[in-house]
C-alpha cells in the first residue's frame, strides 16, 4: 500500500482508538482545524469532539489534564504542535508524568502518550525549529521515541499506549510528507531497539528521526568512494539501546553519531560517551559528531542549511574516520 | 483631516503590503510561515499612534503591522522577509521576528502568550528608572487562555505596571473559534477580575481604537496602573499560508469584508478626501513598496561565515 509519514500516523491513531475505548486524542487545533501537521484530518467527523478534543491555547492545562486522565484509567494521545511550545509543559513532563510513579513509591503510573513535532529545514526560525528531544531523554521515568521510517510511524504509537509509562512520540516536521510502500498488515511495532538500517564493515553512522535520510544520503556517496558504512536508525532515545550500536562499532571500529541538537550537553554526547565507555579500544579512532550548529535556527535559508548536519558534513566527518582526515 | 490622512495612510501602507507579501510568498521569495494583518489594521495604527518615541512595543508573529506602524522602515521588514542581511533583523528572524532597537520594537514573539511576561518587565524597568513611558503589547485572544496571560495580568495590576494590553480579539486562534477557546465572552471583565482597567474596542474602526488608546496612555502614563484593551477585529484572509480554512465560513468573511476598516475611514473623510486623493495615496504607496521589494531583492545575504554570531554578545574591547 503507497502511503505517507503523516497518514501512518494517522492510521496508527485510528487504529489506537478503535482498538480501546479509553484512548482519545487532545491538542490544539486537532479537530476542526484537522491538526497543525493535519495528522488528525478527518479524525473529528470519524470519532466525535468527546474523543477528539480540541483544546485552548493552554499546553500546560492540556498536559496536566492528560496525565490526570492517564492516572484514572483512561489512555490519552495529547499532540502539542511542536517541541518549542512543549516547554510551557515542561513543568507537567517532569515534575508530574515522569516522577509521580517513583514519588508515590509505585502506586501511581501515568500512561500517557505525547506526540509532538520536532526539527528544522522549513525556515520557520528559532521559536519553531529545534530539537530538543535530547532534552527530554535525560530524564528518567519517560521512554522517548522518534519514529523515521513509514513502519514507525504506524507501528510505534499501539505499544507506546500498552506501556504503563509516559511515553513521547517525536514527528520531525521534513517527514510528514515522506511516501513509500508500506505492508498492508503493518501494525504494531517493538519500541526497544535500534535498528540497522543498513548493513556496512568500516564506519558506523548512529543517527535518529529526521536525519536518517540524509545520513543513509551520506552513506551511498561513501559508498562510491568505497567506504561501506553501516547506519543505525536509534529509535528510541530513552532508554537507549545501546547494545545495538556498540556491537556495530566493535565490528567497523569508527563511529560517527548524527544529531540534529545541538553538540553540547546532548544526546550525541551520551552516544560518544557510552562508546568511550564500552568500546573505547575497539575503535581505531576518534568518535566524531555532526551536529546542528550552536545557534538558534535562523530564518534565512542558506544559514539554516548551514546550520544543520547534511549529507555532505556527514560523509565529510565519516571519510575522517575511516581515512584519518 | 490631517490626523484622519495619517491613519488611512498607515492602514493602506500595512494592507499593501500584506498583499504584497502574500504574492511574494507565492512566487517563493518569502518563506516560512507569514501571518497576514488584512482586516486588523486599525488596531495596529489606532493604537501606535498614540505611541511616543521612547515607548515600546511587544508583538507577535502577526507583526508586520505593527512594526510599520511602529516607524519601522518598510525597506528593512521586507528585507528581512528575504532573509537579507539589510533585513531589520538581519535574516535571522524572518516574518515573524521583527525587531528593531532604534523603533524600541521589541520583537515579533511566536510563542503565544510569550510577550506578556516581556512586556512586564520593560515596563518595570521603566517605572524603576522613574520614566513615564507606556509599554504597548499585542496578543491575540487565543493568547488569553495560556497561562502567561493570567500571570502577567495580576502582576501588572499588582505592581501597577504601565503596559497598554492590546488583545486583538480577531475570533480565531488558528481555526478554533472564540466559542471554543473561552467558557467566559468578555475578556475586558477578566481583565477587569484581576484589577486592571479594561474596556472592548470596535477593532474595525481607526478613530475609535485611537481615542481608546489616547485615553489609556494617558490614564498610565498619568500612574494609573496598566490597561487592557479588548480590540474586536478579524482577520480577512487565513491564519497563514498553510491554512485551508476549513473551520470557518466564506459568509462570515464576506460579512466582515463589508467593515473594512480603510472602506470605513475613507467614507468618514468624504466628500473632502477625493477618488484622486485616494489614488494618489495609493500610488505612493505603491512605490514605497516597490522600492523596498526592489532594495530588498538587491541586498546582500548574509555570509555564511557569520552564521554563528550574536549567539553570545560581541564585547569590544
Ligand atoms: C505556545 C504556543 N502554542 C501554540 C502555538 C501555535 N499557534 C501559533 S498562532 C496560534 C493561534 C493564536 O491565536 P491568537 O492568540 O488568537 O492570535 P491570532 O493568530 O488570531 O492573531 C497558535 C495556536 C504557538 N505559536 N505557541
Ligand atoms: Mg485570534
Amino acid at each position: 500500500m503507497k502511503t505517507t509519514y503523516r497518514e501512518a500516523l494517522r492510521e496508527a491513531i485510528r487504529d489506537a482508538m478503535n482498538r480501546d475505548d479509553r484512548v482519545f486524542l487532545m491538542g490544539e487545533d486537532v479537530g476542526s482545524y484537522g491538526g497543525c501537521y493535519a495528522v488528525s484530518l478527518g479524525l473529528l467527523e470519524e470519532f466525535g469532539q468527546e474523543r477528539i478534543r480540541d483544546t485552548p491555547l493552554s499546553e500546560s492545562a492540556f498536559v496536566g489534564a492528560g496525565i490526570g486522565a492517564a492516572l484514572n484509567g483512561m489512555r490519552p494521545i495529547v499532540e502539542i504542535m511542536t517541541v518549542n511550545f512543549s516547554l510551557l509543559a515542561l513543568d507537567q513532563i517532569l515534575n508530574n508524568a515522569a516522577t509521580l510513579l517513583h514519588m508515590s513509591g509505585g502506586q501511581f503510573p501515568v500512561p500517557l502518550v505525547i506526540r509532538m513535532t520536532t526539527g528544522a529545514g522549513r525556515q520557520l526560525a528559532a521559536q519553531h525549529s529545534h530539537s530538543l528531544e535530547g532534552w527530554y531523554a535525560h530524564i528518567p521515568g519517560l521512554r522517548v521515541l522518534a519514529p523515521a521510517t513509514l513502519e514507525d510511524a504506524r507501528g510505534m504509537l499501539w505499544p507506546a499506549l500498552c506501556d504503563p509509562d509516559p511515553v513521547l512520540i517525536f514527528e520531525h516536521n521534513a517527514l510528514y510528507n515522506l511516501s513509500g510502500e508500506l505492508a498492508d498488515d503493518a501494525g504494531p511495532v517493538d519500541i526497544t531497539r535500534a535498528a540497522v538500517r543498513r548493513p556496512g564493515k568500516d564506519v558506523t553512522l548512529i543517527t535518529y528521526g529526521g536525519s536518517l535520510a540524509k545520513t543513509l544520503a551520506a552513506a551511498d556517496d561513501l559508498a562510491a568512494e568505497g567506504i561501506d558504512a553501516e547506519v543505525i536508525d536509534l529509535r528510541t532515545l530513552r532508554p537507549l539501546d545501546a547494545d545495538t550500536f556498540l556491537d556495530s562499532v566493535r565490528r567497523t571500529h569508527h563511529a560517527v553519531v548524527v544529531d540534529e541538537g545541538w553538540r553540547s550537553g546532548s544526546l550525541s554526547a551520551e552516544i560518544a560517551a557510552r562508546i568511550a565507555e564500552e568500546a573505547l579500544y575497539d575503535l581505531d579512532a576518534p568518535v566524531r559528531r555532526v551536529c546542528s550548529a550552536e545557534v538558534p535556527i535562523p530564518y534565512a535559508k542558506h544559514l539554516e542549511e548551514a546550520a544543520l548536519p547534511q549529507p555532505g558534513s556527514i560523509a565529510a566527518a565519516a571519510r575522517e574516520v575511516v581515512r584519518g582526515g | 483631516m490631517k490626523e484622519h490622512l495619517d491613519l488611512l495612510r498607515e492602514m493602506v501602507r500595512i494592507r499593501r503590503f500584506e498583499e504584497r507579501c502574500a504574492e511574494l510568498y507565492s512566487s517563493g521569495q518569502i518563506r516560512g510561515f507569514l501571518h497576514l494583518y488584512v482586516g486588523e489594521e486599525a488596531v495596529a495604527a489606532g493604537v501606535l499612534s498614540e505611541l511616543d518615541p521612547q515607548d515600546a512595543v511587544v508583538s507577535t508573529y502577526r507583526d508586520h503591522g505593527h512594526a510599520l506602524a511602529r516607524g519601522v522602515p518598510m525597506d528593512a521588514v521586507m528585507a528581512e522577509m528575504f532573509g537579507k542581511a539589510t533585513g531589520c533583523s538581519r535574516g535571522r528572524g524572518g516574518s515573524m521576528h521583527l525587531f528593531d532597537a532604534t523603533h524600541r520594537f521589541f520583537g515579533g514573539n511566536a510563542i503565544v502568550g510569550g510577550g506578556l511576561p516581556v512586556a512586564a518587565g520593560l515596563a518595570l524597568a521603566h517605572v524603576l528608572r522613574g520614566e513615564p513611558r507606556v509599554v504597548a503589547c499585542f496578543f491575540g485572544e487565543g493568547a488569553a487562555a495560556e497561562g502567561e496571560f493570567h500571570e502577567v495580568l495580576n502582576l501588572a495590576a499588582l505592581w501597577r505596571l504601565p503596559v497598554l494590553f492590546c488583545c486583538e480579539n480577531n475570533l480565531y486562534a488558528m481555526g478554533t473559534a472564540f466559542a471554543k477557546e473561552h467558557a467566559a465572552g468578555d475578556l475586558a471583565l477578566r481583565a477587569s477580575s484581576y484589577g486592571l482597567a479594561a474596556w472592548s474596542v470596535d477593532g474595525m474602526d481607526v478613530l475609535a481604537v485611537k481615542e481608546s488608546a489616547r485615553r489609556a496612555t494617558e490614564s498610565i502614563r498619568a500612574g494609573g496602573g496598566p490597561c487592557l484593551l479588548e480590540l474586536r477585529t478579524y482577520r480577512f484572509r487565513a491564519h497563514s499560508m498553510y491554512d485551508p480554512e476549513r473551520y470557518r465560513d466564506k459568509a462570515e468573511v464576506t460579512q466582515w469584508r463589508h467593515l473594512d476598516p480603510i472602506d470605513r475611514l475613507v467614507e468618514v473623510m468624504r466628500p473632502e478626501f477625493t477618488d484622486d486623493d485616494r489614488a494618489a495615496l495609493e500610488s505612493e504607496v505603491s512605490v514605497e513598496i516597490d522600492q523596498a521589494v526592489a532594495t530588498a531583492d538587491a541586498a546582500d545575504l548574509e555570509p555564511v561565515a557569520d552564521l554563528t554570531r550574536f549567539v553570545t554578545s560581541e564585547v569590544t574591547t
